[in-house]
């Protein structure tokens, strides 16, 4: 009999090969992530192609580590776990033809994860979720307001209509010549600069909680252009602290406002934008006065990795969800439906 | 020893499972169809079928292309996964060579080939050499053109197999006229068990440095080269 419940993750969506062991839904064992971002510098982005190529070349490497880590066998593992989506679908089909291989070879049950519910569940792996709860999940694909009244129960209230913040952070750091990807680099700037621009705030309609950053990021382009045009130049610095804290305004005033309208007990960050400093002070001053209770991963939890697909995936086995050996990777995999 | 072969290299996809010298099952379709989606259960079907467990086989067998590059890979991942957990041996087979098995006993030279997009060609040469059929010229990316003129030259009749000869059949008989044979269209889909015999006499691959044999770089990785260079 086992004893415990362990869930083998396994993350391919984009340009991670991640495996994980998770015993119990929140004791990481092993957390193993091959970054691929040494590989695509010099792209200046991820290439599908290349991404893919690197996963084939790492999954029985990271697999392996993986276990090694956690000092457990595949004869300890309850249940195979992977992210079917969303993401690049070359990508996701390594992760998906993987974990079916090692759920076939010894006759375990398969648990398909979305890849957003996997960054939210990011935050089980440190603290009890408390229902309802609101999610502000900020990545290089997403920027959505999650609304949760229970495990495995996703609403999307709010959600960008253009650019992710990320991708917004990524472009506007190519505008500066800031290597990819961008956004450290802007926020390690930003720590340096001051708010002096006057960049827009995309509000929206009064009671939308969906996001645009498009305009923003052209408003950085405009101004760094016309200023070039008159012979000045901005100081970088300057230029990063100013959309910073347009794209934070934004952020966390909607986060707010929705924690408030729907009466929840907690707010969660999650995705890779979550490591920056600006946001994390920003929230943290915010809700410090406010009766949410909020909480925001450490940052290895907040990139891709395997622990969180593991930590979702573990609430998705126990509510029964099992994939068949059809599963397919799914590039745009609808997280409501989940 | 017990194999199982996978091959999701190209259109057609083949599953075998083979006893030593027996075939004891097999599996092939041709159709435009997701590899991802039906392998694996392709594969559990048929195991099933034999009545064989996982555990008990001796060995993987994987089609390493060329081919596509999404559904080389998927055959690849899993036939890697599954000899690394199962702790097995693990075999890549070229996909041109498996297709050029149909045409072991031709008596001038098999040419198989897989359509590579832009008059492009998957291809090698094959034939009778040392007492074994085995290749004479190495599985390449090349231009119809210039493989058609370096097959001229050879002077011996060449049975070309595989199911994109429709795109180059044309091109095949105004530069080689009767040097030229065609198979039929059972000769056309490359066999799954042919992919298990090879397999089982080649020598293990290392699992983890396993990779597919994609005949050429990323685009990307061609203009950045390129780029590099200027
Ligand atoms: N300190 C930071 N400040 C701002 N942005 C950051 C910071 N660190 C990382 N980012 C941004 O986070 C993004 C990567 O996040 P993540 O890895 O979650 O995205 P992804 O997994 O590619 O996207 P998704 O999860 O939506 O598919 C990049 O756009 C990167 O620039
Ligand atoms: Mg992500």
């Amino acid at each position: 009999m086992k004893q415990d419940e362990m869930i083998l993750a396994i993350e391919t969506s984009c340009d991670e090969t991640a495996v994980a062991l998770v015993k119990n839904g929140t004791e990481i064992m092993a957390n193993v992530v091959a970054s691929q971002i040494e590989s695509h510098k010099r792209f200046g982005g991820v290439v599908p192609e290349v991404a893919s190529r690197h996963h084939v070349e790492q999954i029985t490497v990271v697999m392996e580590e993986a276990l090694q880590m956690a000092g457990v066998t595949m004869d300890d593992v309850t249940a195979v776990a992977v992210t079917e989506g969303p993401g690049l679908v070359g990508a996701l089909l390594i992760g998906v033809n993987a974990a079916k291989a090692l759920a076939f070879a010894h006759g375990l049950p398969l648990v398909p994860v979305h890849h957003i519910a996997g960054h939210i569940y990011a935050n089980r792996l440190i603290t009890e979720m408390k229902f309802p709860l609101l999610a502000l999940v900020v990545s290089g694909g997403h920027t959505e307001l999650v609304l949760m009244k229970e495990h495995g129960s996703f609403e999307v209230i709010g959600e960008t209509r253009d650019d992710a913040a990320g991708e917004a952070y990524d472009k506007v750091a190519r505008t500066l010549n800031l290597p990819y990807p961008g956004g450290p680099h802007i926020d390690r700037l930003a720590q340096d600069g001051a708010p002096v621009l006057n960049l827009p705030r995309a509000w929206l309609e009064a009671d939308s909680y969906d996001f645009s950053f498009s305009g923003l990021k052209s408003a950085v382009i405009n101004t760094v252009h016309n200023a070039a045009q008159r012979g000045e130049t901005i100081k970088p610095e300057d230029l990063a602290a100013s959309f910073q804290e347009s794209v934070i305004d934004v952020l966390v005033e909607k986060t707010a406002r929705a924690a408030r309208e729907y009466d929840v007990k907690q707010v969660l960050l999650a995705g890779g934008v979550a490591a920056n400093k600006g946001l994390r002070a920003a929230l943290e001053a915010k809700f410090s006065g406010l009766p949410q209770e909020l909480a925001i991963p450490p940052l290895y939890l907040c990139t891709d990795n395997a622990a969180m697909i593991a930590a979702a995936g573990s609430i998705a086995y126990q509510k029964g969800k099992r994939a068949d050996w059809a599963l397919n990777g799914v590039p745009g995999l609808d997280l409501e439906a989940q | 020893m017990k194999a199982l072969a996978i091959d999701t290299s190209n259109l057609v996809m083949g599953i075998a499972v083979v006893d030593g010298e027996k075939v004891i099952g097999e599996y092939t379709t041709n159709l435009k169809k997701n590899h991802s989606i039906r392998v694996m259960p392709a594969i559990h079907d048929l195991m099933k079928e034999m009545n064989m467990k996982p555990a008990e086989l001796d060995r993987i067998i994987t089609a390493k292309g060329p081919g596509s590059y999404t559904g080389v890979r998927i055959g690849v991942t899993i036939a890697k996964t599954m000899a690394w957990t199962l702790n097995k041996d693990l075999s890549g087979v070229s996909s041109l060579e498996v297709l050029a098995q149909n045409g072991k006993f031709f008596s001038g030279y098999v040419c198989p080939l897989f359509d590579a997009r832009r008059t492009q060609l998957y291809t090698g040469l094959y034939g009778f050499e040392e007492d074994r059929f085995q290749a004479v010229k190495e599985d390449r990316l090349v231009l119809r053109s210039n493989w058609l003129d370096e097959l001229k030259r050879l002077e011996k009749r060449i049975l070309f197999l595989g199911n994109d000869l429709d795109l180059h059949k044309k091109s095949i008989l105004e530069e080689l006229g009767d040097q030229a044979v065609f198979g039929s269209a059972a000769d056309h889909n490359p066999r799954p068990s042919e992919l298990a015999r090879i397999g089982i006499e080649k020598e293990p691959e290392s699992v983890h440095h396993f990779v597919p044999s994609y005949l050429q770089l990323a685009e990307a990785e061609v203009n950045w080269l390129a780029g590099q260079k200027k």
